[in-house]
């Protein structure tokens, strides 16, 4: 075990895998990762070639170019970053391109902030990328070797992002375990692509223009490789319990079976409300969790099987989407609908900016869903002139 | 390889592709093609070549080749070339292939410019090829950094109070030149044996190369289709379009005019400048005539200097 940094772990984990080429650009909070891969790379420690772009969006660009010409190529970013690459990650995905990416979750501007939403990853959701949420360093590290094997699977071939909490987990010191070099190496093998652009015997046209006859099928193709990835991460996760013995499934539910409030939720502050489940189970309060880690593809009808029996839910959504009902609670309740008696559900916006979300808080939200006290429309946690 | 073993070699760019009678294009890629002996990949940007190209499930290209976005050729190939160094040297990929990156003016000047100019800073060893058709073309001629003064564009038109594009364009040739890179030069399709050899020495560059070459439009620069080698001729011949090379930061002038042409000849070749030739416009001409002059004076200097060095 080793005490590690979010960051510092997406760091190791990468060093591991020994990609052939990362091309990335600094942004807060990202920066450590690169930084201390870039230390990897110019201590010959890794066989890999860094391309240090002058922008997220060549970034992307330096790992589509790479990763089709057979190349295993990585990034990361935050905020800013992801949305300059915006039109780049359908491009990615639109070709087929295993890459992964991580991502330390940080607000969009403006007003410019540095500090920890979601608003950066849930503005990509429809990009055709396999999103993977981490709650801690640990699952940072986990999800990041897991998406190598998810996005390189023949049947796959999509890129992968894994998201974990801008400084909160990035920069947050926490225990770690670290699998052996020898055992991540031989768990992501190496990429062997079908076909690639220095396959010169055997040229292939990437990125060719598909019009009104053709692109309609391509992209019905990119959906259905999204619904055999649901399949191939459970098939990840049972082979990467095998060798660490830690176990991964779309989502994680704590305390949930008897549960008659509960709290959906995804990273950071999944923990938090781990503790306060506990401190309230404590003073007999049926409370429980369902923290999401594979928000693409959505898991829908293993969520409706999950929540079926419980009476109230709370979805805290770390983003917005100004106008609509906020990603994860729209989700959620979308996998209720298939459900003959449903669960009542209740939106909750918290932490954007980074704003703080502290137990009492949480233990506010259970309370409420305990006393039945649910609307239709949003509330807002910790937000000043909020009622 | 001769000139003439090289225009005989195997096609690696076929017809049936969608170009427009009399589109350069095809002469570009077949001729920078032919004049490379080693395996090649190919990165194109969004634009003409792209698309009149590629029309699923149709390829013109006997070479792998990728297009991904509009801005990013450059660094696109960025990634390719770095795959293949590493890929080489983890014993992956045991032959030596070359790169070539293509993309318009829209594609080279303006929006792709920040990703050109990364990677020539870090180096990376490709070929970059500009064909300069002085416009938005595939969109249907909207102004870019790259439309001449008083040249008529659908985003600026003629009109009472604007005469076409107000402004000189920029000088990307001379934007390269100041990266340092190993070899930059201006190219044109009337004259096809300095092109070739322009080509070889790009390619055994090591380090990032770049050939401008002018891109004549049927369509939009309103001319017929016969006369597209002629007007790159006339180019030429009026000094709108010098034919040089930097290599290793040393300037060559590759063609000097005995007796250059005014620019009108030119000018009155295409539609598009057809109200800069009008009576009450002749000072654009004039403006025009004096810019090329001063370009031309400050290339053969910088011929002198490296002459000097």
């Amino acid at each position: 075990m080793k005490a590690l940094t979010g960051a510092y772990a997406i760091a190791e984990a990468m060093r591991q895998i020994e990609p052939d080429v990362v091309a990335a650009y600094p942004i807060t909070p990202q920066t450590p990762i690169v930084e201390q891969f870039a230390k990897f790379v110019a201590n010959g420690v890794v066989r890999t070639k860094m391309i240090r772009v002058e922008s997220e969006h060549s970034a992307m660009s330096a790992c589509i170019g790479a990763c089709a010409a057979g190349a295993r190529a990585m990034t990361a970013t935050s905020s800013a970053g992801l949305a300059l690459m915006w039109e780049m990650l359908g491009v990615a995905s639109g070709l087929r391109l295993p890459i992964v990416m991580a991502v330390a979750n940080r607000a969009l501007s403006a007003p410019i902030n540095i500090h920890c939403d979601h608003s950066d990853s849930m503005g990509a959701r429809d990009h055709g990328w396999i999103q993977i949420y981490s709650e801690n360093a640990q699952e940072a590290y986990d999800n990041f070797i897991m998406a190598v094997k998810i996005a390189e699977h023949r049947d796959v071939m999509l890129p992968v992002m894994v998201m974990q909490d801008g400084f909160i987990t990035s920069h947050g010191v926490q225990n770690v375990t670290l699998l052996e070099d020898n055992i991540v190496g031989d768990f992501v093998g190496s990429y062997e692509p079908p076909y690639t652009l220095l396959d010169t015997k055997n040229p292939v046209t990437f990125g060719s223009i598909q019009l009104q006859d053709f692109y309609f099928e391509t992209k019905r193709q990119q959906e259905h490789a999204m619904e055999t990835a649901k399949s191939v991460i459970k098939e990840v996760a049972d082979e990467f319990w095998h060798v660490s013995k830690r176990r991964y499934g779309y989502f994680e539910r704590y305390k949930l079976e008897d549960a008659e409030a509960v709290i959906v939720t995804m990273s950071s502050t999944a923990g938090t409300t781990k503790a306060v489940i506990d401190r309230m189970r404590a003073r007999g309060k049926k409370v429980g969790l369902l923290k999401i880690r594979v928000f693409r593809p959505f898991p829908y009808k293993e969520i409706a099987a999950a929540l079926k029996d419980t009476s109230y839910i709370g979805v805290l959504d770390r983003s917005m989407s100004y106008g609509a009902y906020p990603p994860l609670y729209t989700e959620i309740r979308n996998a209720l609908y298939s459900l003959t008696s449903r669960p009542k559900v209740q939106s909750y916006v918290f932490g954007l900016g980074g704003r703080e979300i502290t137990e009492n808080e949480i233990e506010n939200v259970f309370n409420e869903l305990l006393e039945g006290e649910l609307t239709e429309s949003m509330k807002y946690i910790g937000c000043r002139g909020e009622e | 390889m001769n000139f003439k073993e090289m225009v005989e070699k195997k096609e690696r760019f076929v017809s049936g592709h969608g170009a427009c009678a009399g589109c350069p294009i095809g002469i570009i890629v077949r001729n920078v093609l032919a004049a490379i002996e080693d395996d090649v990949v190919v990165a194109c940007a969004t634009g003409c070549m792209e698309v009149t190209t590629t029309i699923y499930p149709y390829t013109a290209w006997k070479v792998p080749w990728i297009h991904s976005a509009f801005e990013n050729a450059a660094s696109t190939m960025s990634g390719i070339v770095a795959a293949y160094e590493v890929l080489k040297e983890k014993g992956k990929i045991n032959r030596d292939i070359r790169f070539i990156a293509f993309g318009g003016d829209g594609g080279t000047y303006d929006i792709g410019l920040q990703a050109l100019s990364g990677a020539w800073e870090r180096g990376h060893r490709f070929l970059y090829i500009c064909y300069d058709n002085e416009a938005y073309m595939n969109t249907g001629n909207q102004r870019s950094g790259a439309t001449p003064y008083g040249a008529e564009t659908t985003t600026a038109p003629y009109g009472r109070v604007e005469a076409g594009k107000m402004e000189f364009r920029k000088n990307l040739t001379q934007i390269a030149a100041a990266h340092n890179i190993p070899y930059v030069a201006q190219a044109s399709i009337a004259n096809l044996p300095d092109l070739h050899n322009k080509v070889k020495k790009a390619i055994a560059s090591d380090g990032p190369s770049f050939i401008n070459i002018f891109s004549p439009c049927v369509l939009n620069w309103g001319y017929a289709p016969h006369k597209t080698v002629e007007i790159s001729k006339l180019a030429v011949e009026t000094r709108f379009w010098p034919i040089y090379e930097v290599e290793n930061g040393k300037y060559r002038i590759n063609y000097k005019p005995a007796k250059p042409l005014p620019i009108e000849e030119f000018l009155k070749t295409q539609r598009r400048f057809r109200y800069m030739l009008k009576e009450e416009n002749k000072w654009m001409v004039e403006k025009l005539q004096n810019h090329i002059n001063e370009e031309w004076e400050k290339l053969l200097k910088l011929e002198e200097i490296s002459k000097e060095g």
